[in-house]
């Protein structure tokens, strides 16, 4: 029996990993060797029961709609969660998702994507006023949830994710990355703590265009949790990353907080420091944390995480998880470790350890998009 | 009836002098608050029916002389018929009163503290070492809105756009639970108050108004409004950091209160504003609160006399269904939620109550927590737990269930020498607490005791912050609410339920 | 002088302009289309200022208030006069429920009736002494807890009190009835005398006051015969508990 779903008999499912991303601001697209070379540097953080990438501007004939990414473990599930979708989306396109067949990813799922838009007058409609990201993200839960044999992986636009049990480097090959493309890609090896590792349970964790990769296990867990349960956020995988993933959907897309700000409850500034700011920031930052202490991330962790704006890197306030940046022109990498970047950008202009919760922010110059099909290698 | 002097009740315990140690210097019979002890011409006497074993005598008889030892006088009793069951027939049917008694409930429920268990970090994720890394415990009581509000200044910079409303600072998340002047003596007040300055943290006054030596600590006093009202008025109100709402109380829901005319000197009746010698009468309700609309009535009326600037905090007892009568208070609009479990301490209750009515505070505080969560309402109020927390262990587990701060009444008390024999009703407490017998007052120095206070939440503090440290966190909001941190023994499935904690092992 | 229209104005509104009139020094204020904001006269302070009520106002009245003067032109609804420090309320209509609940210090005049529970633990200390005024009846539970002040029920307009369970629990301040008297409704805890020349003289300055504040004829009143009611001990709860 494959595993796509966290069945095993854990509160938690927390692992120890490596992890890394790219991202070029003037959106110039690479293929998937250079993250796959990068992550394979890692190996040794992982032990072959989680790997995964995520990828941005790989859909750019789909862009304005949804790309789903489901992994069915029984054909049966497939046919159940294709009902529900074709009641509540137009789907513009479905097709299985390309894979090579290799010795070593020998046991997957059926991988198959859709790239779908909500129907305006779908049935929920009658109920709600949703718009149509928060309808896909209700969807999302509510498949992961309660079809059995079936898991959506990856829902943002123009993006994906695409992972599963395995080494990455694995995992890249299985999902042919050398022939897609984009201007950021992050990627991850997984070390899983307390379950033998399952597929859904692979990084980037990924909702809507977010898409998440973590290390650490992350202390407060426990009480990150049942405060987006307050939200109506359901914790089914019960991971690290599926937490930091709603936190920063909870701060950025329904409270609207800027990143930086966002960034700063997942690590905030001790009171020590606080109390040391002018009192305007003093004031800020005191309501911030009164306001969002739960949402604290306490105890080690690093992330790296995109969306359709950019990608951020951080690690926890007091630095229990390594996080090395460096950048080359328009491009930024960050990897748990300098030799990952090393083997893709041996001479880039900076390298540098970022500080305890100081964000390496890097965002896309939207003015100076480039033609599509432009691309450049290293 | 005409009353007989016969009386079938024995002592408890017996004061014993050994007379060949004894130098008659009677420091005993000055020290006791009782009255147990009187020169016989040669010799210490001692009446052992007046001996409550508040172990005053023994610790100040220079020589070591006394002893004081449970009566070995057997009163038969089974396992049906207990002593006190037998000796408390007997004390009715020779007076026809309600027993009445100080402290919390001397009988022997669950504790369920001490069957819980915490969480530490091996591996996986790293412990952090509490003594040379930051290890925050500053909490804010009051209501928190549920987003940022946030606007930009000049330079784009994000700024807060509306007012935080108003928080009580605490450097560690302890406050001193309510003991009014009256049922505690001012100098016990004082030594609180020193201490919640030196700390940091916050004392209540109760339901007995605001001595003036008291004024200048107004930054560290939750000022309580009971139903008998003692004490408050409009500059009342303003002179603390918050104004508490005082419903009722763990040792004694749904009873008033009731301090009798002989403890009302001249002091106790300038602080309470009412005259010398008669009974200071609190009715069970609030005759301004009937119903759930009326509270909302008194918080904002209150708010209206502070003009928004003081959190209002409303104590209740936790009862059967503490948790919707929570969540009422909350949408009420009330800052700060105390609540007192079952058995925690008073000044004077029927036994009755004190000891049969009620619910522990671990089970209420799980079950509000996870109500106001239920409800997505947790951030409009912080919840105070009390009802008897004895250790740092305690209120590590009270805060890991959902509590944003614990109240220390019971452990004020035995700091400053309480033996809890639980007559603070009598007002003859010899360690000069819960009296207001002059001459047992002075000998309470407020600022060995305040130190002593600080002391023993400054300790209690840092073993707090061990714990966080094992636990891989250096921030208290960390563990607020975190139940994935702990874990039950010797529980059952409702227990475990009722505790929203998981059986150790799973 | 400040008028203000309330009509629709929220109470929070309300009462922060009135505290900002105040602070500002003004004296007199006038209140128009008031109906059911709550909490006017809150917890405000000054011997010399005077709210003049035109409409119904809500609960709490004059709740912790410490010297000003409300005068309410038609009735006023529960609490008024609430933990009252010193200050008047005047209602030229009834009132509500729970009149005077701890009053401390101050009058309450009331033209005709109130409801249930009027002057419930009311209490005098040093030179504070509330006083309450009713014209007309009062409902059950009357002076329940009554701890210090007086209390006059006049009776006008041939009124009844027609509530019981009065004065249980009385352990200070004086009640004074107008009219007959059913002694059944008194609790046990409470004495009563025919009230002397002194009380009349001593309820005289109160019952002038409250006669000109309705403009009415004060000389029937203080024509009449008056019935004290006292505690009959400080102490009501001496002998009900044992320590155990």
């Amino acid at each position: 029996m494959l595993r796509i779903k966290n069945k095993f008999n854990a509160e938690r499912d927390i692992s120890g990993c490596g992890l890394c991303g790219i991202i070029n601001a003037k959106k110039v697209k690479t293929n998937g060797s250079d993250i796959k070379k990068a992550i394979s540097v890692e190996h040794d953080r992982g032990n072959g029961l989680g790997g995964g990438f995520a990828v941005y501007g790989n859909y750019p004939d789909y862009a304005e709609l949804y790309a789903f990414h489901i992994m069915y473990d029984n054909l049966s599930a497939k046919t159940d969660v294709e009902t529900y979708l074709k009641n509540n989306f137009i789907i513009e396109k479905e097709e299985p998702i390309a894979t090579l067949r290799t010795s070593k990813i020998y046991d997957h799922p059926y991988l198959h994507r859709y790239f779908i838009k909500p129907k305006t007058d779908r049935q929920d409609k009658l109920f709600h006023e949703l718009g149509d990201d928060d309808f896909v993200v209700n969807s999302v839960m509510l498949i992961n949830q309660n079809y059995d044999g079936a898991y959506v992986f990856s829902s943002g636009k123009n993006m994906g994710a695409f992972k599963g049990v395995g080494y990455p480097e694995d995992i890249a090959d299985f999902y042919k990355l050398e022939e897609i493309e984009g201007y950021m890609w992050t990627a991850h090896n997984r070390f899983p703590t307390n379950t033998p590792g399952w597929w859904g349970g692979a990084h980037p964790f990924t909702l809507l265009d977010w898409s998440i990769v973590h290390n650490g296990e992350i202390s407060s867990y426990g009480i990150n949790k049942r405060y987006l349960e307050m939200y109506k956020y359901n914790l089914a995988l019960r991971t690290d990353t599926e937490v930091i993933t709603y936190i920063l959907d909870l701060l950025i897309r329904k409270h609207r907080l800027p990143i930086r700000l966002a960034l700063t409850v997942l690590a905030s500034p001790f009171y020590q420091n606080i109390d040391k700011m002018d009192s305007g920031r003093k004031e800020l930052y005191t309501a911030l944390r009164q306001i969002y202490g739960s949402a604290l991330l306490n105890g080690p962790f690093a992330i790296v995480f995109g969306y359709l704006g950019g990608m951020v890197a951080m690690n926890d306030r007091i630095k229990l998880r390594p996080l090395v940046a460096a950048s080359a022109g328009d491009f930024t990498y960050v990897a748990s470790e300098e030799a990952a970047i090393k083997a893709i950008c041996p001479f880039p202009d900076i390298i540098w350890s970022p500080k305890a919760g100081e964000p390496v922010i890097v965002e896309f110059e939207e003015k100076k998009v480039p033609q599509k099909g432009e691309m450049i290698r290293l | 009836m005409t009353k007989t002097s016969f009386s079938n009740l024995q002592p408890e315990y017996l004061a014993l002098v050994d007379h060949n140690k004894c130098v008659r210097c009677k420091r005993c019979i000055q020290n006791c608050g009782w009255g147990t002890y009187s020169f016989g011409g040669d010799k210490i006497l001692a009446d052992h029916s007046k001996c409550v074993a508040c172990g005053r005598c023994y610790t100040y008889c220079p020589e070591g002389a006394i002893s004081i030892v449970k009566n070995p006088t057997v009163i038969r009793e089974n396992a049906n018929w207990k002593e006190n069951l037998v000796q408390n027939i007997w004390r009715q049917s020779e007076t026809g009163g309600i027993i009445i008694s100080g402290m919390g409930t001397t009988f022997k429920y669950k504790k369920y503290f001490d069957h819980i268990l915490l969480d530490a970090c091996q591996v996986t994720n790293p412990s952090i070492d509490p003594l040379r890394e930051p290890m925050e415990l500053r909490t804010y009581l009051g209501k928190k809105p549920a987003k940022l509000d946030l606007g930009m200044d000049e330079n784009g910079e994000p700024v807060l756009k509306s007012k935080m409303p108003p928080q009580i600072e605490l450097q560690t998340p302890f406050v001193f639970g309510a003991m009014s002047y009256g049922s505690i003596s001012l100098n016990a007040q004082k030594a609180i108050a020193l201490a919640a300055r030196a700390l940091g943290i916050v004392m209540n006054t109760g339901e007995g108004g605001l001595h003036d030596d008291l004024v200048p600590f107004g930054k560290n006093i939750i000022v309580q409004v009971a139903s008998g009202r003692f004490g408050v008025h409009r500059d009342y109100l303003n002179s603390g950091i918050a104004v508490e709402i005082k419903i009722g109380q763990g040792a004694k829901p749904g009873i008033g209160g009731h301090l009798p005319g002989e403890k009302i000197g001249l002091d106790i009746s300038r602080t309470r504003m009412i005259p010398v010698g008669t009974d200071a009468i609190s009715p069970a309700p609030h005759h301004d609160i009937y119903s759930i609309e009326d509270l909302r009535q008194l918080i904002y009326a209150i708010k209206e006399a502070t003009d928004y600037e003081k959190p209002v905090s409303v104590k209740v007892a936790a009862v059967h269904n503490i948790a919707a009568i929570v969540s009422g208070i909350v949408r009420a609009g009330a800052d700060i939620v105390y609540i007192d479990g079952y058995t925690g301490g008073t000044g004077a209750a029927p036994n009755i109550v004190r000891d049969h009515v009620g619910l522990p505070i671990e089970l209420a505080l799980a079950q509000v927590d996870e109500r106001l969560r239920e409800e997505g309402i947790r951030n409009e109020a912080s919840i105070i737990a009390a009802g008897s927390i004895r250790s740092s262990a305690d209120a590590v587990k009270a805060i890991a269930l959902g509590a944003d701060a614990v109240a220390i009444g019971t452990a004020a008390l035995i700091v400053m020498g309480c033996h809890v024999c639980g007559k603070c009703n009598t007002g003859n407490c010899s360690w000069g607490i819960t009296t207001q017998r002059p001459e047992l007052v002075r000998r309470l120095d407020p600022e060995v005791y305040g130190e002593r206070l600080y002391n023993l939440i400054s300790a209690w503090s840092h073993e707090i912050q061990e714990v966080l440290g094992a636990m891989g966190v250096n921030s208290i909001e960390s563990l607020r609410g975190s139940r994935e941190r702990l874990r039950g023994v010797e529980l059952t499935d409702a227990e475990l339920k009722a505790l929203g904690i998981k059986h150790a092992g799973l | 002088m400040m008028t203000i229209d309330a009509a629709g104005m929220p109470y929070k509104e309300l009462n922060k302009q009135i505290r900002e009139g105040i602070a500002k020094g003004i004296k007199k204020f006038f209140l128009e289309n008031v109906n059911g904001q709550y909490y006017i006269g809150d917890g405000i302070k000054g011997d010399d200022v005077i709210i003049n009520i035109n409409g119904t106002p809500g609960n709490d009245l004059g709740a912790f208030m410490d010297g000003p003067t409300l005068i309410v032109n038609n009735n006023a609804q529960d609490n008024i006069g609430n933990t009252m420090n010193s200050g008047k309320i005047i209602v030229k209509g009834d009132a509500g429920d729970v009149v005077g609940y701890g009053m401390r210090g101050g009058r309450i005049y009331i033209f005709g009736n109130a409801g249930y529970r009027v002057g419930i633990h009311m209490k005098g200390y040093n030179e504070q002494l509330p006083v309450i005024i009713i014209g007309g009846k009062v409902g059950s539970f009357f002076a329940e807890y009554m701890a210090g002040g007086v209390i006059v029920l006049l009776g006008l307009n041939n009124t009844e009190p027609d509530g019981e369970y009065f004065a249980s629990g009385m352990h200070g301040g004086t009640i004074y009835i107008r009219k007959n008297i059913d002694f059944s409704k008194y609790s046990k805890e409470v004495e009563f005398i025919q009230a002397d020349e002194n009380d009349m003289n001593f309820l005289k300055k109160y019952l002038m006051e409250y006669s000109d504040s309705f403009n009415i004829s004060a000389e029937e009143i203080l024509g009449s015969s008056f019935y004290k009611i006292t505690p009959s001990s400080a102490r009501p709860y001496a002998h009900l508990y044992t320590s155990a």
